[in-house]
C-alpha cells in the first residue's frame, strides 16, 4: 500500500512535465502544425526560467520567492514562445517543411539549453553549480496541512502549484477547443485551411497564435522539470527524451487535453515502473523502459485500424497552406 | 538535373500559378464602399510561385543564406563571449581541416551522415516521412556489433565482414519495414511511428549492453575485440584500403551515392517511387502496386540506414552505445531535404554540416566554450537555409507604386 501510494505520487511527478509539453503540442497540432521542435522548446523554457531566477537571485539583495517565481515563469514562457515564433515564421510565412524545421528547432533548442546550462556559471563569473534555492523552494511549496493527510494527502496534495496549474490548463484548453467559437475556428484551420479561409477565418493569424502559445505552454514543461522536479538545478541533457514522450502523449491522448491528463500519469508510471517491480534484472529494466513508446505505437496502430473520425489527427497536419495553391 | 524538383515544396504543385490575383478585388467590390475605392489597394507584399529557377540563381540564394547565417552566428558569438568572431571562425577551419587527422575525422563523419541521408532519400521522395533513421542506424550497428562479439575470431576475416554487412542491412530493413507495413495496409501515421521506433531501438541497445558490457560494471561495451594476442583481435574491423584507414568507408558510401542516383533517376522502380510520392491515386490509376512500392522502398531505405550503422561500428568506432547514431539520423533528414533528394547535392551539404560541427567543437575547447555551442550554431544555419528555400520557390514583389 505504501509503495503504491509512493508509486502514484512519483508517476504524477514524472508525468506533469510531459503533460505541459503535450498540452502545448495539442494546441499547435490543432492548427495543423506538427511541431517536432517540442523537445528543443522544452529545453529552452527550462533554461530560460532557470536563468531568469538565477540572475534575479544573484542581483537582488534579499531574493523573494514569489518574485523569483514570477520572473522565471515569464522568462520560460517568453523564451519558448520565441522558439515557437521561429518555427511559425519558417513554416507559416516562409512555408518551410514542418518536420525538417521542427527537427532543426530541436537541435537548436537542446543545444541552447545545454549551452547556457553548461556555461551559466562561467558567464556569471565561475560560481560553481547553478542553484536557485529561493525560487526552487517557492515552486516546491505545497499545501501545509493537506499533504500530511495520509495517502490521500500524498497522492493529491504533495505537489507545487505547477502541477495544479497543468490540470486547470487542461480543463481550460478542453473548454476553449471544444466549446467556444475560437476553438471551432482553430480546429477548422487544422482540418481544412482552405475551407476555413473561404469561411473568412484568418488562417495565418490562427496558425501563428496557436503555434506560439502552444510552444509557450510546452516550455512550461521544461520549467516544471528544472524547478519543481530538480529543485532549481540544471544537469545537461537531464531532461532526457521527455520531449519526444510529450509528442507521443499527444497521439496517445488522441489530441484531447483531458485524455492527456490521465495519459501523462500513465506515461509517468510506465517511465518509472521498472523501479517498482521487484526482482527485475538490469536487462529487463531496459525492456520495461520501452513501454511508453510501445504503448504509443500500439495506440497509433489501433486507431488506424478503427477509422473513427474523432480518433484521427487533424486532417491538414503537417501540410503547408498557400492560398493560391489549390 | 535537380532544378526540375526545386519548385515543388509541397508535392502537389498545381498547374501554372495564378500570378497577380491575390489581394485584387473583383471590379464590383469597389462599388460597395461607395466613394472610397482607394481603400482597396494591393497588399504590400505580393507572392507568387516560381515556375522554375535557374540553377545559378538557386545556388546564389543558398550561398547568401549561409553567409547571412554566419554573420548572425558571429554576432551571437560576440555577444556571448566578446571574442573576435573572425578568430573564432579561424578556429572553425582549424578544427575541421587543420591537420590531416582532423580532416579524415571530418570526412569519416560526413560519410556516415551522407550514407544515412542517401538511405532516407527514396522514402522522402515517396513522401514517406521516415524520422526513424536514428533507430535504423542503431539496429544495423547492433547487428554488426553482435557478430563482432559472438563470431569474432571464429569466422575468417572477410566472411565475418560480409556477414556483418548483410546482418546490418537485414536489421535496418526489418526496422524500416515495420512502419511501412502498417502504413501500406492501414495508413498508420509513419512520422510518429518511426519516431517512436527510435526509442525502442535505443532500449534494445541498452538491453544488449547489459550482456556485453566490458569491463563489467562500466555500462559500456568498450572497444570490441581490442584484446591483443587472441584470435578475435580486431576481428570485424574494416581494413584499410589504399593505405587509408577509412578507404572502405569512402568506397561503400560513394557506391551507394552513385547507385541511389541511378536507381531513382533511371530505373522503373525509381520512377514508381516518384509517382507514388506525387500522387497515390495517380499511381494506383497507372497500375502501380502502391502497397508493394511503399514496403519495397522502406525496406531499401531502412537497409541503407542500417548499413550506416555497420560503417560506424565496423569502420569507425568499433563499439556500440545509444549514442552510436548520435543524432545523425535526425541531421540526415535535414540533409536529404535540403538537397531536394539529389544525391550529389547531399555530398556538399553533409560535408558542410560536419565541417561546421567539427569546427564548433574545436572552438569550444580552444575558447573554453561549452561544446553545445556547435548545436546552437548548426541550428541557426539550418534556420537560414530552410528559410532561403522560400525565396527559391516563390517570387516576392513589393506593391507597385500607383
Amino acid at each position: 500500500m505504501g509503495i503504491l501510494v509512493i508509486f502514484i505520487q512519483k508517476a504524477i511527478t514524472q508525468g506533469i512535465g510531459i503533460l505541459y509539453g503535450a498540452l502545448g503540442e495539442i494546441v499547435t497540432e490543432k492548427s495543423g502544425n506538427l511541431n517536432l521542435g517540442v523537445p528543443g522548446v522544452m529545453y529552452m523554457g527550462g533554461i530560460a526560467g532557470l536563468m531568469g531566477a538565477f540572475f534575479y537571485e544573484t542581483n537582488a539583495r534579499t531574493p523573494n520567492g514569489a518574485m523569483g517565481l514570477a520572473i522565471s515563469f515569464l522568462c520560460a514562457f517568453a523564451c519558448s514562445l520565441l522558439g515557437g515564433l521561429i518555427y511559425s515564421y519558417l513554416t507559416i510565412s516562409l512555408r518551410a517543411n514542418q518536420n525538417v524545421t521542427g527537427l532543426a528547432l530541436t537541435t537548436f533548442g537542446v543545444g541552447f539549453g545545454n549551452f547556457f546550462g553548461g556555461s551559466l556559471s562561467q558567464l556569471a563569473g565561475g560560481v560553481g553549480q547553478i542553484n536557485v534555492p529561493v525560487t526552487g523552494a517557492a515552486y516546491g511549496k505545497i499545501f501545509p496541512g493537506l499533504a500530511s493527510m495520509g495517502p490521500i494527502g500524498t497522492i493529491f496534495f504533495s505537489y507545487g502549484f505547477l502541477t495544479y496549474l497543468s490540470i486547470v490548463l487542461a480543463v481550460c484548453l478542453f473548454w476553449v477547443l471544444f466549446r467556444t467559437r475560437v476553438g471551432l475556428n482553430l480546429r477548422a484551420v487544422g482540418e481544412s485551411p482552405a475551407t476555413a479561409d473561404a469561411a473568412g477565418i484568418p488562417v495565418t493569424k490562427y496558425k501563428y497564435l496557436a503555434t506560439c502559445l502552444g510552444s509557450g505552454l510546452s516550455g512550461l514543461g521544461g520549467l516544471y522539470f528544472v524547478m519543481e522536479y530538480s529543485g532549481g538545478t540544471w544537469t545537461n541533457n537531464g531532461f532526457g527524451d521527455r520531449g519526444w514522450l510529450a509528442i507521443a502523449l499527444v497521439i496517445f491522448a488522441l489530441w484531447k487535453p483531458l485524455n492527456a491528463v490521465w495519459g501523462s500519469i500513465l506515461f509517468g508510471g510506465l517511465y518509472i515502473l521498472y523501479l517498482y517491480i521487484p526482482g527485475l534484472g538490469r536487462s529487463m529494466q531496459e525492456i520495461f523502459k520501452m513501454l511508453p513508446y510501445l504503448v504509443t505505437i500500439l495506440v497509433l496502430i489501433v486507431t488506424s485500424f478503427r477509422k473513427k473520425r474523432e480518433y484521427q489527427p487533424p486532417a491538414a497536419l503537417g501540410l503547408p497552406y498557400f492560398r493560391e495553391e489549390r | 538535373m535537380g532544378t526540375s524538383q526545386t519548385n515543388k515544396p509541397s508535392g502537389d504543385a498545381g498547374p501554372a500559378p495564378a500570378t497577380g490575383t491575390q489581394g485584387k478585388y473583383p471590379p464590383d467590390a469597389g462599388h460597395t464602399s461607395g466613394a472610397r475605392p482607394a481603400v482597396h489597394r494591393e497588399p504590400l507584399i505580393h507572392l507568387s510561385k516560381r515556375d522554375d529557377v535557374a540553377l545559378p540563381k538557386a545556388v546564389l540564394i543558398r550561398l547568401a543564406a549561409v553567409a547571412l547565417s554566419l554573420v548572425v552566428c558571429a554576432g551571437v558569438i560576440f555577444l556571448l563571449t566578446r571574442l573576435n568572431p573572425l578568430d573564432v571562425y579561424k578556429g572553425f577551419i582549424d578544427g575541421a581541416i587543420g591537420t590531416s587527422r582532423r580532416t579524415w575525422v571530418t570526412v569519416r563523419d560526413a560519410l556516415v551522415l551522407l550514407c544515412v541521408a542517401i538511405g532516407l532519400t527514396p522514402a522522402f521522395k515517396m513522401r514517406f516521412w521516415n524520422i526513424g533513421a536514428e533507430g535504423q542506424v542503431l539496429v544495423g550497428g547492433l547487428a554488426s556489433a553482435a557478430l563482432m562479439i559472438y563470431a569474432g575470431g571464429r569466422l575468417p576475416g572477410p566472411a565475418l565482414l560480409a556477414a556483418m554487412f548483410a546482418a546490418s542491412l537485414l536489421a535496418g530493413c526489418i526496422w524500416g519495414l515495420i512502419p511501412a507495413f502498417f502504413k501500406a495496409f492501414w495508413n498508420t501515421n509513419e512520422t510518429l511511428f518511426t519516431l517512436m521506433l527510435n526509442y525502442v531501438a535505443m532500449q534494445i541497445v541498452t538491453f544488449c549492453i547489459v550482456f556485453w558490457e566490458n569491463p563489467a560494471g562500466s555500462n559500456t561495451v568498450g572497444i570490441i575485440n581490442s584484446a591483443k594476442n587472441v584470435p578475435s583481435y580486431q576481428a570485424g574491423y574494416l581494413p584499410s584500403l589504399f593505405g587509408n584507414a577509412y578507404g572502405w568507408n569512402v568506397v561503400i558510401v560513394a557506391a551507394l551515392t552513385v547507385g541511389m542516383y541511378i536507381y531513382l533517376k533511371y530505373t522503373k522502380q525509381g520512377y514508381e517511387v516518384a509517382v507514388v510520392g506525387e500522387s497515390e491515386n495517380t499511381a494506383r490509376y497507372a497500375g502501380i502496386h502502391v502497397r508493394k512500392v511503399i514496403m519495397r522502398t522502406m525496406a531499401i531505405s531502412g537497409a541503407i540506414c542500417g548499413l550506416g550503422g555497420f560503417i560506424i561500428v565496423s569502420g569507425a568506432s568499433h563499439t556500440i552505445s545509444t549514442s552510436t547514431a548520435g543524432g545523425r539520423g535526425f541531421t540526415a533528414i535535414i540533409v536529404a531535404w535540403l538537397a531536394k533528394f539529389n544525391a550529389f547535392t547531399m555530398v556538399v551539404i553533409s560535408f558542410f554540416l560536419v565541417f561546421m560541427q567539427k569546427g564548433a567543437m574545436q572552438i569550444a575547447t580552444q575558447f573554453k566554450l561549452n561544446e553545445n555551442a556547435s548545436d546552437v550554431i548548426t541550428g541557426i544555419i539550418l534556420f537560414f537555409i530552410l528559410g532561403s528555400e522560400f525565396f527559391i520557390n516563390y517570387k516576392v514583389r513589393l506593391r507597385r507604386k500607383t
